[in-house]
């Protein structure tokens, strides 16, 4: 049903913004603001995936989750804007840097930080950046949005339409975020019990374990033991 | 605003997730990739709800909407990426997936540029844990 009113309207509302006389050369404010925001996260975003410092690449990603929250302000989705503060800089970073620290990251530069294909993933990034900005600049050549009046993504009609259209859907992400909790409590669970069964085996195995072949062979079988119980217990 | 300014910025910011995916190493560096790309496509859904709710009078504002689901459904899925980075880390001793060649075809068990030198002593713990998983 919104798909026919979308057709409908699209084509005269299309046709009446093309027709003020608007373009690249004089842009307004809310534009100069979200090229140099925009800058500035596109900026952070390369940092984040090319510096050789693990922990620096989470802090400039950062920066670009926070530039993206500005960017949100500008197009007046306040509600998300703060969501993307709360979940993304306040808790999906600390999460990563909480990783980088359990996986012992160095905090120096790592120079095995990026893998032997760099330049044929590079060859594709910037394939696939011509192709989708040519495609994307050309299908909205003439198109504008219009950010005047009301603010369209306030707490206020964002929570309206939230709770009056997309209610099941809502219900349903919370069984998958519940869902999605249980999950990591078991993985990291199930991990902890291997490891406590085999903890001399982990110590000796980033450095060669060939010290003690009999050892290693012998302590994670252990496990084997336990996991059906385990298995059982979370069924 | 002109719309080519969002969906360019967009479009930029996903090719450089698509570059960090690619290219990295560690597998907390891809999983900050990953996010890259999905904020890529969340600024995409605020524009063009931006536009349409005007454009179309689209009053569901199904964009907005669906940035909230797409950020709720990141969040899940950092946290069981970095349950199963953290598991494998602790298997292993690394979180670099150049090393995690157990599944690839093509390849011998032990890859012969990533870790030939530990050959020997990797195998046995290797099989081990190949007979726990399928315990």
């Amino acid at each position: 049903m919104t798909l026919a009113a979308t057709a409908a309207g699209l084509v005269p509302g299309t046709a009446h913004l093309a027709a003020e006389s608007r373009g690249f050369l004089s842009p307004t404010g809310v534009e100069i603001a979200f090229l140099l925001v925009g800058l500035v996260t596109l900026g952070a975003a390369v940092v984040t995936v090319t510096t050789r410092q693990l922990v620096h690449a989470a802090l400039w990603l950062v920066v670009a989750l926070g530039g993206l929250a500005v960017e949100y302000l500008l197009l007046t989705a306040e509600f998300i804007a703060w969501v993307q503060v709360l979940i993304y800089v306040g808790s999906v970073v600390v999460l990563l840097l909480f990783g980088l620290m359990l996986t012992r990251a160095p905090i120096g530069p790592s120079p095995d930080a990026d893998s032997g294909n760099r330049w044929a993933a590079l060859a594709v990034a910037v394939a696939s950046a011509a192709a989708l900005v040519w495609v994307v600049v050309d299908a909205f050549r003439a198109t504008w949005m219009d950010l005047e009046g009301a603010p369209s993504g306030t707490t206020e009609v964002t929570g309206a339409s939230l709770f009056q259209h997309w209610v099941l859907p809502f219900e349903a992400l919370s069984v998958l975020l519940l869902a999605a909790l249980v999950g990591a409590i078991v993985l990291s669970r199930k991990a902890k019990a291997a490891s406590r069964a085999g903890a001399g085996a982990r110590e000796g195995a980033p450095s060669p374990a060939g010290a003690s072949p009999a050892g290693t062979a012998g302590e994670p079988t252990q496990p084997d033991t336990e996991s059906p119980a385990d298995k059982e217990g979370d069924r | 605003m002109h719309l080519a300014y969002p969906a360019v910025l967009s479009a930029l910011l996903f090719c450089t997730g698509l570059y960090g995916v690619l290219a990295r190493r560690n597998a907390i560096l891809v999983l900050m990739s990953v996010e890259l790309m999905l904020n890529a496509v969340n600024l995409n859904l605020v524009a063009f709800d931006a536009w349409l709710s005007r454009a179309a009078l689209d009053t569901l504002h199904s964009g907005q909407a669906l940035t909230l689901f797409t950020i709720a459904i990141a969040a899940a899925e950092i946290g069981i990426g970095l349950a199963i980075v953290l598991a494998v880390y602790r298997n292993r001793g690394t979180a670099h997936i150049d090393k995690l060649r157990d599944t690839a075809e093509g390849h011998e068990p032990d890859g012969p540029g990533g870790d030939a030198h530990g050959s020997d002593a990797s195998a046995i713990p290797a099989a081990g844990e190949k007979a726990e998983a399928t315990a």
